[in-house]
């Protein structure tokens, strides 16, 4: 079997997940020094990151870039494949990864972090941008299955009860969730008898609708479970509020939009005629995430699980461009994913930065902060402005595409008007909730008086530790996320790119090397 | 044979969904082997049941002379089985070290990490 040469520069679309996995089986291995374990898990983190720039400069210039494992031609080899959204999405889970890294360095030395959670950071990340580059179905589930169990050890790497809590609840939900994607993916394969996303595309158009349509409901309940979308998502605040803040943030930033991903990805490219079927369905779960979430955050004290409603009020926007599927939707949707993967992992390590300050974890108990660390209070409400997508902040540009198009679409005609108008409002409404959740939560923690009889108000319980570096590496993202708000043509144009891909993917097909693409 | 095996892959799948239902940790548990063990089963009904040659080639031969089995889903279940029982004994673990922690298996009783009743939010600055 003569197999395609597969060239120098393709490599690169595996360094994004071999590197972490070498580096994190090295410091299993050797890195018993704290230290030695940080340096290597940043350098990694940073080498991945600009070898995924690399590559999405080459994706957005060249088109998809694909390899395929072991000289076995597509279908049959495993291929990785890059396109836009991949490479970008993938390319910013690498920063972040990195920003949390440094956040764990200035952590006081009584913080439960230990050089196994170094190693566990870099499966994780592994495994989300193995999910983000890979162009297989099933290798798709391994990925998901590789973040799972290094989330499971990030989760109860602290040892505290409520963590434990925590992790059943999610461990048990998340499984059940990656089971009923096995589930679908094995009747992917009966139906199709193909796994490779880009055969799928050229095999899904031929195949009976009703079997497909049926497989595409089986996959928006599994990714749906996993981006924690309305009726499935009582994992999330279940336990995201129970790990160390930095973990929060990486669980925010990258676990839930891989979830969004998939969906994308299935959804929108592999199975546009059955999401069509499941139209009604996928709008309905958009809006009532949309507008249930941020009533969550209005009703909740404690300060990271309210964040986590937020959190989920930004899945149900994301849900929205698949059920707008035209080019402003799919680009809405890439571009909500970056904003909230930056905006949310930022939210927490902000979070992490006041529990410190305070020492309390609920906002009842929290007041006055705005006095004795106003650097804390800025960077919070430019979050809170920035997650409920209020103009020229970065959470508005994704927003501004999202509504543009449902009026697309209404304007276009067909029967879906109603839903379309519905999506508009409700976007427009979790706007309006999130803003009202976020500035009662910056009014509770920074801007009334301190309590009275406030022990914590007098005597900061920062002992050791230097703060200061936590707030510059939160700093660093929040100046990332302020300028990428006020100059959104890089996010735009990628989200556009990212956008034409998935909707029409003849460019992709035909750079796994598989002729026919539609 | 194969819609026998469907319907069987079905009956696992319905049990396990029934045991997942329950609140008792030690049931969802038993659920969740018996959905992988459902699922394993239907990837290999999604192969197609065959009588067929095992898929190995004579040295020397380019292509089988007959029809062969598909090697694929046993390559995939294969993996599956790996990944499932690694989560599995994870979980099995966890749910026992929660169980020494908090003291009961019930996941309505199970209120660390989310307290009941939940407190009022705060009405006034």
């Amino acid at each position: 079997m003569q197999s395609l040469p597969t060239s120098l520069s393709a490599w690169v679309i595996v360094l994004p997940v071999i590197l972490p996995l070498v580096a994190a089986a090295l410091l299993l291995i050797a890195g018993r020094r704290t230290s030695f374990a940080a340096f290597l898990s940043m350098a990694t983190a940073f080498v991945v990151g600009v070898a995924e720039l690399t590559l999405l400069l080459d994706v957005m210039a060249d088109g998809p870039l694909s390899m395929t494992m072991g000289r076995w031609l597509p279908p049959f080899g495993i291929s990785f494949t890059a396109d836009t959204l991949g490479a970008g999405f993938a390319l910013v889970a690498a920063f972040v990864t990195l920003v949390v890294l440094a956040y764990v360095q200035s952590d006081p030395p009584e913080t439960p972090i230990r050089p196994a959670f170094y190693a566990l950071v870099l499966l994780l990340l592994a495994g989300v941008n193995g999910a983000f580059l890979t162009g297989d179905l099933f290798n798709l589930y391994v990925w998901f299955e590789v973040m799972l169990i290094s989330s499971f050890g990030l989760l109860v790497v602290s040892g505290a009860t409520p963590a434990l809590d925590g992790a059943v609840k999610y461990g048990l939900i998340n499984f059940v969730g990656t089971s009923l994607f096995l589930l679908a993916l094995g009747l992917v394969y009966g139906a199709l008898g193909t796994l490779n996303m880009a055969d799928i595309v050229g095999a899904a158009a031929k195949a009976s609708p009703a079997v497909m349509a049926s497989i595409a409901a089986l996959l928006l309940l599994a990714f749906g479970v996993k981006a924690a979308a309305f009726p499935v998502n009582a994992w999330l605040p279940a336990s995201y509020h129970t790990p160390p803040a930095a973990i929060s943030a990486l669980f925010g930033g990258l676990l839930t939009k891989v979830g969004v991903y998939a969906l994308l990805r299935a959804l929108l490219m592999l199975l546009p005629a059955s999401r069509d079927w499941l139209h009604p369905a996928i709008a309905l779960v958009s809006c009532a995430t949309l507008i249930l979430a941020p009533v969550g955050a209005l009703a909740e004290t404690n300060l990271r699980r309210a964040i986590g409603y937020l959190l989920i009020g930004g899945i149900g926007a994301a849900i929205a461009g698949v059920a707008l599927p035209n080019l402003s939707g799919a680009s809405g949707a890439a571009a909500y994913v970056v904003n909230s993967m930056l905006t949310i992992s930022a939210l927490y390590l902000t979070a992490g930065l006041i529990e410190r300050a305070t020492g309390q974890v609920d906002i009842r108990r929290m007041g006055g902060l705005y006095v004795r660390n106003t650097p804390l209070a800025v960077l919070f409400l430019l979050l809170v402005v920035t997650v409920a997508g209020v103009p020229p902040f970065l959470g508005f540009w994704p927003k501004l595409l999202l509504v543009q198009a449902a009026v697309e679409r209404f304007a276009t005609g067909g029967p879906s008007d109603g839903w379309a108008i519905a999506l508009a409002a409700c976007l427009l409404i979790n706007a309006l909730l999130t803003l009202i959740a976020g500035a009662r939560l910056w009014a509770q923690i920074f801007w009334r008086e301190a309590l009275d009889g406030d022990a914590a108000a007098s005597s900061p319980p920062e002992r050791n530790g230097r703060p200061a570096f936590n707030l510059a590496a939160t700093a660093i993202l929040a100046a990332v996320i302020a300028v990428a708000g006020l100059w959104p043509a890089p996010l735009l144009d990628f989200a556009r790119a990212a956008g034409a891909g998935l909707l029409d993917p003849g460019r992709y097909v035909a750079a796994v090397g598989l002729a026919g693409g539609r | 044979m194969d819609a026998m095996f469907a319907i069987l892959a079905g009956v696992f799948i319905a049990v396990a969904i029934y045991l997942l239902l329950a609140r008792s940790l030690l049931r969802v548990l038993l659920g969740l082997a018996i959905l992988g063990n459902g699922i394993n089963l239907l990837i290999l009904v999604a192969g197609r049941l065959t009588r067929a040659a095992p898929p190995i080639l004579r040295a020397g031969v380019a292509a089988p002379d007959g029809p062969i089995a598909n090697p694929l889903p046993q390559a995939l279940i294969l993996t599956a089985i790996v990944i499932g029982f690694a989560l599995f004994t994870f979980l099995l673990t966890l749910t026992y070290r929660s169980y020494q922690a908090l003291g009961t298996g019930d996941a309505d009783a199970m209120r660390q990490a989310e307290p009941t009743p939940s407190p009022n939010p705060p009405l006034g600055y």
